[in-house]
C-alpha cells in the first residue's frame, strides 16, 4: 500500500518544526524559505494551514517538464525532480494548478516534496500529529487531488 | 492499429508514450524532422547558457526510452499527406502507411520581409541547429542585434549576455513581451533588461540588413543604422501548415480541431502549437503556443487515437519567463475582460509587480514580475474557474494573499 | 558556529548601513541574544544618555539557538536604555520575526542616532536598506505590516513595527512582530519612536547563513529536549490548552492575585477572566472567546492564545476590523486589563489587549496604570473633568475607553502614556504608584510571594516576572517547593533563577521552556550548536555575568541599592485575605542576603573581587 502525507489543519500550531525539518532534509539549514513543505496562516480565522505537494495523480508537473527532469518514484509514488537534470525552465511551477513546485533562485532548479524516500521529515518533526504518513486510501487526498478537473464550485465564505 | 505522429516536440512524444500506455499493442511511429532525436526547443536558452550539453535538451534521457516502449522513430519529413489511402508522403517515393495520424509539427518562425535575411550572419533562434550556430559565432564583444522581444525573444537573452556579446534588441512595438505582459510590467521588464547593459530601441523595425566589409549593417530607417555582427530575428511564430496542402484537413491560423484534438478528418488528429483549439476563457479559437499546452493536447489526442474517449477542457494561456533572471509570468486574461475588475501593486525599485483581473468573483488573469512562489495556484484558480467569494474583495485590497485565497476558495481549508 | 557572524550597523542619521563582524570573543563571553547585545550596549553608549536622544541605541540581537530546531528557538530580544525606568531595557519577544533576522544572515542589527524623517529598515538577505516610511506614520502596526508586505509583495517578509504609541512616545510602547507578538516592556518601542523608525522588515533565505557546531548531537539533544516538554505537565497540557491563563484560578485561589491595584489579593472575578472562561461557549454568540492555540516559530509548547471576539460586544459593535481572531490575553494581560482594575469582561480584555497589539502598548504597564489612575479617583485626587470620564474601580467602559485614548494618544490617553509611576507623582501620590524603577509589577504580588517580592526589587530592569520567576518554587514546586511566606533560601535560589534566565534568554529559547528543563536540558542543545566548551559551570558563569554588567550599567545610569525596593503598600499594607492573609513583604530581610550571595557589597555594588571572577 502506498503511503501519503496526511495534513490535518486542525491540529496545526504554526510552529514551521515541519518547514525546518523539510529545509534540514534537503539544504542542510534550517532556513525555511527553502522548505517544500509551507504552513499558511489565515491569521484572521486563527488557522495553520500545512500544504504541499500531494503527488497528484496527473502529476502536471511531471508531463510539462520538457526534459525529462520529474520521475516517478516507483516505491513511494512521489513524483521526484532529479536536479542535475532539470534546467530551470520553471513550466512546471505554472503547470502544478496547486502551486506545490517551486523555483529556488539560489540553485537556479525546482524543487518539490519527494516524500524524503519513503521518510517524511515534516512528518516527523511536526509535534502535534497535524502531519502523518499514513496509507493514501485514508488520506481523502483523492478528493483533493481530483479538485483541479471541478469547474463552477461554490463561492468562498471563510 | 498503425499510429503515425509527424513531430517529435513534446507534443509528439507524450502522444507516443501515452499511445503505447493506452493501447500496449499497436504499432507507435514518430516522424522526426531535422534528424534529431527528439528534443525540446525550450531547453535551448539553457544550452546557450552552457549549463547543459546537446542532451540536456533532449526529451528522453535514456538511451533506449524508445525502443523499450517500442516507438518508432524515423528521420524524415513529412511531405503530403493522402487523407483518402491513408498515407503520408515522405518524399522520394516513400510513403508511411496509417490507421491514425497525430499532426504535431509545431511552428516555424515567422520571417521578416525585409531586404538581406537570406545572408550569412542572419539567423533566428528556434532549432538546435540555430542554436549550433549562434553558440560557434557569439563571443565576447561580438555585435548583436536582435529583432524581436517576444516571450523567446527575451529567454534566450541570458545565454547571449553569458557570452560576453554585445545587444541591441529591437522591438517594433512600444513594449517588450506585449502578448504576455501589460504595460507596467513590461516596463518593469525593460528597466530590468537595460540595467544589465542591454540596449533596448522600442518603436524601431529594420528596414533591410546589407553586408558591408564583413559585417552586417542594419538599417533602421531615416538615416539610422546599426553595425552587427550576428542578426538575430525572433518576430513570433506560424504554424508548421505548408505539407497539408491539398489534404483536405481544414486550416485557419493552424490547424482546426476538436475537443477530441480531431481535425476536420476524422482519424486524423493535431496536437501543439500547430493546433488552433478553444480556448477555455473566451470560447474562441487560438493556437496556444507554449509547452504545457503541447503535453497536453498530445496526450489527449493520443487518448482519442487509442480509442479512450477524452476531452480537452481547453486551452489556457499560460507562461513564465526569465529575462536575465528577472522572473515574470502571465496567466490567462491579463489584460482583463469588460466589466471585470483588476488590482495591482507595484514596487518599482525592486522589480516586483503583480495584477489580477477579475470577472465577477473569479480570476480569470494575472501579470506577475519577480513573485514567483507558488504561482502555479493563478492556474488552478483561473483554469479551475474557483469562485473566490469573501476573497475577492481581500484580493482587491492585497494581491499578495493570492495562496490564502487559493487554499481557502479551491480547497475550503480556511 | 551558530552565529552568523555579522552584525548590521544602521546609522539612522547619516541612512546608512554596514556590515561588520560580530565580537567572536564577547559572543564566548555573552552567549548572544539578550547578554551580547546588553555587551554591545554598554560599550557603546554613555549610561547617563537620555534615552530618547540620538546617542541612545536600539539593537535587535538574535541567539544561538534561534532560527534552529531547538524547541522555541525563535526568540529575539531589544536592547536599549529604557524610558520608562531610564535603566537597562531589554524586551524579549518570539513570533517568527527572530528566525527570519537569522536566515537572512544578521547576528543583530544596532540602530544608532535617529533618522532626519521616518524610515522602516528593509532587510533582503545580506541587503539592507532605509526605506521613506511617511506613509506609515501614523498607522498602527496591523496596517504597517500589511501595508509592507503588500507593498513588496512578499507574504513572508516579518514585520517588527511600532504603532502610534511608540510614535507618540508612549513611556511603555512595544514593538510589535508578527501582528501580536510583542518586545513588550519598558518603552522599546518608544526609543524606536523617538529614532523615527517604524519599522525592520525582514526576509531571509540564505541557507549558509548559520551551520551547527555538531548537527548529529544538535539533533539528539533537541529532540531529548522536546521529548522533555511534551511529558511535562505545564508544558505538554497546561499551557498548550490554557495558555499562561492556566494561572489564573490558581494564583487567585492562593491569595496571590493583586487587585485593585494592589489593594487586595484576590479577585472576585477570577475565573471570568480566566484560561478556563476563554474556552467557554459565550451566551451571546456561543462561541467561546478563544479560537485555538499557536505556537511562536519552532515552538512544540505552543501556548499562545488566538481568540475572536464576540461582535455583539459594546466595544467591537460597529468595528469589523475587530471581529477576526487575534492575539488573545496572556495571564499577564488579563491580569493587569482585568484584575489590576477590577473588571472581569473577558471581551473587553480582549479587545483592550487586540489595542494593545494593535498600536503597539504593553498591556501590563497600561493596565497597571488604570488601576492607578482608578484608585486616584477614587480618593477624588483625579476628577471625571479631567479625565472626561468617570472612573471608577471595575468600570469596563472606563477601561475600555483608555485603552483607545492610549492607542491613540488623545485626551487623558497622553497622560496614560506616562505610566504609572509619573502619573501618581503628577497628582501628588508617588506611593501609589504599584512599580519598581518605574515599572509596573505583572500578576503576582510581592507579599503574597515573599521571593517573587525580592524578585522584583532586584531586577535590573524594573518589575517584571520574566529574569527570576520565582513563582516556580513558591507556587509549582519548580525545581523545589518553596513556601510562599518563607524566605529562607529564596535570594539564593532568585540568584540561580536571575542567572539560568539570562542564560535561557541569550541562547534565544523561550523561558517557558525552564518549567521542564533544567540547565541540564538546554546544555547539551547549546554546546550542539555552538563551537566552544559550554559546559553548565560555564553556562551559568555567563548568566552571572550578564546580570552583573546589566546592574553595573544601572548603577553608572544613577541607580543606587535605594532602588531596590517596593511600594509602601507591599512593605506595610498586610494582604486582606486567602492564604496570605496578613503577609507583608520581608525585603528587609531578604535583600540583604541577596546583596551576598551575588558577591555585592551592601550597598549593592559588586565587590572588585566579584568584578575580577566575571570579568566585567
Ligand atoms: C528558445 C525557445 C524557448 C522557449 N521557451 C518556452 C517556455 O519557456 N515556455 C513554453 O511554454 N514554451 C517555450 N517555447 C515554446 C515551446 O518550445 C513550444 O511551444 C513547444 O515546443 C511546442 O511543442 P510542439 O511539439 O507542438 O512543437 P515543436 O516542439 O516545434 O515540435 C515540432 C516537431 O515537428 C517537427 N516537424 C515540423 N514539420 C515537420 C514535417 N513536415 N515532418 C516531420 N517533422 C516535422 C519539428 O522538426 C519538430 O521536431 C520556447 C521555444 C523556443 C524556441
Ligand atoms: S507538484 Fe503539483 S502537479 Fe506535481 S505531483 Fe505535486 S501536486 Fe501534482
Ligand atoms: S524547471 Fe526543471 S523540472 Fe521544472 S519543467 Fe523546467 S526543467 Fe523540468
Ligand atoms: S515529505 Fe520530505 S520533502 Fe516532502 S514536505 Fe515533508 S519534509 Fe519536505
Amino acid at each position: 500500500m502506498q503511503k501519503s502525507l496526511h495534513i490535518d489543519p486542525n491540529k496545526c500550531t504554526g510552529c514551521l518544526q515541519c518547514e525546518m525539518a523539510c529545509a534540514w532534509e534537503n539544504h542542510r539549514s534550517f532556513t525555511i524559505a527553502k522548505s517544500r513543505i509551507k504552513v499558511f496562516t489565515f491569521h484572521k480565522e486563527g488557522r495553520f494551514v500545512p500544504y504541499t505537494c500531494t503527488q497528484c495523480d496527473e502529476a502536471w508537473c511531471m508531463t510539462a517538464c520538457p526534459v525529462d527532469a520529474i520521475r516517478l518514484d516507483p516505491v513511494t509514488g512521489a513524483k521526484i525532480v532529479l536536479e542535475p537534470t532539470c534546467v530551470g525552465c520553471k513550466v512546471c511551477t505554472i503547470a502544478c494548478p496547486f502551486g506545490t513546485i517551486n523555483y529556488v533562485a539560489s540553485t537556479g532548479k525546482v524543487q518539490k516534496c519527494d516524500l524524503c524516500d519513503g521518510e517524511p521529515a515534516c512528518a516527523k518533526a511536526c509535534p502535534t500529529g497535524a502531519i502523518t504518513y499514513v496509507d493514501a486510501d485514508w488520506t481523502g487526498l483523492g478528493k483533493m487531488r481530483q479538485w483541479a478537473g471541478k469547474t463552477d464550485t461554490n463561492p468562498a465564505t471563510v | 492499429m498503425k499510429h503515425l505522429i509527424i513531430g517529435s516536440g513534446p507534443a509528439g512524444v507524450i502522444a507516443a508514450e501515452t499511445l503505447r500506455k493506452a493501447d500496449p499493442a499497436a504499432e507507435i511511429t514518430l516522424l522526426c524532422g531535422e534528424g534529431e532525436p527528439p528534443y525540446a526547443r525550450m531547453a535551448i536558452p539553457y544550452l546557450l547558457k552552457g549549463e547543459i550539453e546537446e542532451a540536456g535538451t533532449h526529451i528522453r534521457k535514456d538511451a533506449d526510452h524508445y525502443d523499450r516502449l517500442r516507438i518508432q522513430l524515423v528521420q524524415a519529413r513529412a511531405k503530403g499527406i493522402d487523407t483518402a489511402r491513408h498515407t503520408v508522403d515522405l518524399g522520394g517515393g516513400r510513403h508511411l502507411p496509417f490507421d491514425r495520424l497525430l499532426i504535431a509539427t509545431g511552428s516555424h518562425p515567422s520571417l521578416e520581409k525585409i531586404p538581406g535575411m537570406d545572408l550569412p550572419g542572419v539567423h533566428s533562434c528556434w532549432t538546435l541547429e540555430d542554436a549550433r550556430t549562434i553558440l560557434a559565432q557569439a563571443r565576447p564583444g561580438t555585435r548583436i542585434v536582435q529583432m524581436g522581444a517576444g516571450f523567446v525573444g527575451c529567454i534566450i537573452m541570458e545565454g547571449l549576455l553569458s557570452r560576453g556579446v554585445d545587444l541591441t534588441i529591437l522591438v517594433r512595438s512600444g513594449y517588450m513581451v506585449r502578448r504576455m505582459m501589460n504595460p507596467t510590467a513590461s516596463g518593469l521588464i525593460r528597466k530590468w533588461c537595460e540595467a544589465k547593459g542591454v540596449k533596448v530601441l522600442t518603436h524601431t523595425q529594420p528596414r533591410g540588413i546589407s553586408a558591408k566589409e564583413g559585417a552586417l549593417q542594419v538599417d533602421l530607417g531615416e538615416g539610422r543604422t546599426l553595425p552587427a555582427d550576428l542578426y538575430l530575428s525572433v518576430v513570433g511564430v506560424d504554424p508548421n501548415l505548408g505539407f497539408l496542402e491539398g489534404s483536405g484537413i481544414e486550416v485557419g491560423h493552424g490547424i482546426l480541431v476538436d475537443a477530441a484534438m480531431q481535425t476536420s478528418v476524422p482519424g486524423i488528429y493535431a496536437a501543439g502549437d500547430v493546433a488552433e483549439a478553444t480556448d477555455c476563457l473566451t470560447g474562441q479559437r487560438r493556437i496556444n503556443a507554449i509547452q504545457p499546452n503541447a503535453v497536453e493536447q498530445g496526450r489527449i489526442a493520443a487518448l482519442n487515437m487509442a480509442g479512450k474517449p477524452a476531452q480537452f477542457r481547453g486551452s489556457f494561456v499560460f507562461n513564465v519567463l526569465t529575462t536575465l533572471g528577472l522572473v515574470s509570468s502571465s496567466f490567462g486574461e491579463w489584460q482583463g475582460v469588460p466589466g471585470g475588475e483588476s488590482t495591482e501593486v507595484l514596487d518599482e525599485s525592486h522589480y516586483r509587480y503583480l495584477s489580477l483581473q477579475f470577472d465577477g468573483d473569479r480570476l480569470v488573469g494575472a501579470n506577475c514580475v519577480g513573485f514567483a512562489d507558488h504561482v502555479g495556484a493563478f492556474r488552478g484558480l483561473i483554469e479551475g474557474r474557483v469562485r473566490l467569494g469573501v476573497w475577492k474583495q481581500r484580493l482587491l485590497e492585497d494581491p499578495t494573499r493570492i495562496m490564502q485565497a487559493y487554499l481557502a476558495a479551491a480547497h475550503r481549508v480556511a | 558556529m551558530a552565529w552568523t557572524k555579522n552584525v548590521l550597523r544602521v546609522n539612522l542619521e547619516a541612512g546608512t548601513c554596514t556590515t561588520e563582524p560580530l565580537n567572536m570573543q564577547w559572543a564566548q563571553d555573552y552567549l548572544g541574544q539578550r547578554g551580547l547585545a546588553t555587551k554591545y550596549l554598554v560599550s557603546e553608549i554613555d549610561p547617563k544618555v537620555d534615552p530618547f536622544s540620538p546617542k541612545n541605541k536600539l539593537i535587535f540581537v538574535t541567539g544561538p539557538l534561534t532560527g534552529t530546531m531547538a524547541a522555541t528557538g525563535g526568540r529575539y530580544s531589544v536592547v536599549t536604555k529604557g524610558p520608562l525606568t531610564g535603566a537597562i531595557a531589554c524586551s524579549n519577544s518570539g513570533g517568527y520575526f527572530g528566525a527570519e533576522l537569522k536566515f537572512a544572515g544578521w547576528d543583530m542589527v544596532i540602530f544608532e542616532g535617529a533618522s532626519p524623517k521616518p524610515v522602516y529598515l528593509l532587510i533582503n538577505d545580506g541587503k539592507a536598506e532605509l526605506v521613506d516610511a511617511s506613509h506609515l506614520w501614523g498607522k498602527t502596526v496591523w496596517e504597517t505590516e500589511e501595508t509592507i508586505k503588500a507593498q513588496h509583495q512578499d507574504p513572508q517578509i516579518r514585520v517588527a513595527a511600532i504603532g502610534r504609541a511608540g510614535e507618540n512616545r508612549v513611556l511603555y510602547a512595544a514593538i510589535v512582530n508578527d501582528l501580536h507578538r510583542a518586545a513588550g516592556r519598558s518603552g522599546v518601542g518608544a526609543v524606536m519612536g523617538s529614532k523615527n523608525l517604524k519599522a525592520v522588515a525582514v526576509r531571509g533565505t540564505r541557507t549558509d547563513a548559520y551551520q551547527m557546531a555538531n548537527p548529529e548531537a544538535f539533533f539528539a539533544a533537541t529532540e531529548a529536549g522536546k521529548k522533555v516538554l511534551a511529558a511535562n505537565g505545564v508544558t505538554g497540557q497546561g499551557l498548550p490548552t490554557y495558555g499562561t491563563q492556566v494561572l489564573m484560578n490558581v494564583i487567585n485561589e492562593l491569595g496571590a492575585l493583586p487587585t485593585r491595584n494592589h489593594r487586595d489579593v484576590q479577585f472576585e472575578g477570577a475565573h471570568d477572566i480566566s484560561g478556563e472562561a476563554m474556552h467557554e461557549k459565550r451566551p451571546t454568540d456561543g462561541k467561546a472567546n478563544l479560537v485555538t492555540n499557536g505556537a511562536c516559530f519552532g515552538c512544540t509548547i505552543a501556548c499562545g492564545r488566538i481568540s475572536r471576539m464576540d461582535p455583539g460586544h459594546f466595544s467591537v459593535k460597529d468595528k469589523p476590523q475587530y471581529h477576526g481572531a487575534s492575539g488573545g490575553v496572556e495571564y499577564e494581560a488579563a491580569w493587569a486589563l482585568g484584575a489590576a482594575n477590577g473588571v472581569n469582561d473577558l471581551e473587553a480584555l480582549t479587545y483592550a489587549n487586540f489595542l494593545c497589539n494593535e498600536d503597539g502598548f504593553d498591556p501590563i504597564t497600561f493596565g497597571a496604570t488604570v488601576g492607578a489612575a482608578m484608585e486616584l479617583y477614587e480618593m477624588g485626587v483625579l476628577t471625571e473633568k479631567e479625565v472626561g470620564f468617570k472612573l471608577p474601580f471595575g468600570s469596563t467602559e472606563a477601561m475600555v475607553k483608555l485603552a483607545e485614548l492610549t492607542a491613540k494618544g488623545e485626551g487623558f490617553g497622553k497622560i496614560m502614556g506616562l505610566g504609572s509611576k509619573r502619573l501618581c507623582t503628577k497628582y501628588g501620590h508617588p506611593e501609589l504608584s504599584m512599580t519598581v524603577k518605574s515599572q509596573e509589577f505583572p500578576a503576582y504580588d510581592g507579599r503574597a510571594l515573599q521571593g517573587m517580592g525580592l524578585a522584583y526589587a532586584t531586577n535590573n530592569r524594573g518589575a517584571c516576572h520574566l529574569r527570576g520567576y520565582m513563582v516556580s518554587p513558591e507556587v509549582l514546586g519548580i525545581p523545589v517547593k518553596m513556601e510562599p511566606q518563607a524566605t529562607e533560601g529564596k535570594p539564593a535560589m532568585l540568584k540561580a533563577f536571575q542567572d539560568l534566565t539570562a542564560v535561557v534568554d541569550s541562547a534565544g529559547i523561550c523561558l517557558f521552556t525552564t518549567f521542564a528543563w533544567g540547565l541540564s536540558d538546554i546544555q547539551p542543545q547549546i554546546q550542539a550548536a555552538c563551537e566552544g566548551d559550554w559546559s553548565e559551570e560555564r553556562l551559568l558563569l555567563v548568566g552571572e555575568r550578564i546580570w552583573n554588567m546589566e546592574r553595573e550599567f544601572n548603577l553608572a545610569a544613577g541607580f543606587t541599592a535605594k532602588d531596590d525596593n517596593l511600594p509602601p503598600r507591599l512593605m506595610k499594607e498586610p494582604a486582606k485575605t486567602g492564604p496570605q492573609k496578613g503577609a507583608v513583604s520581608k525585603l528587609d530581610v531578604m535583600l540583604p542576603e541577596y546583596y551576598r550571595v551575588r558577591g555585592w557589597t551592601p550597598d549593592g555594588v559588586p565587590t572588585a573581587e566579584t568584578r575580577k571572577r566575571l570579568g566585567v
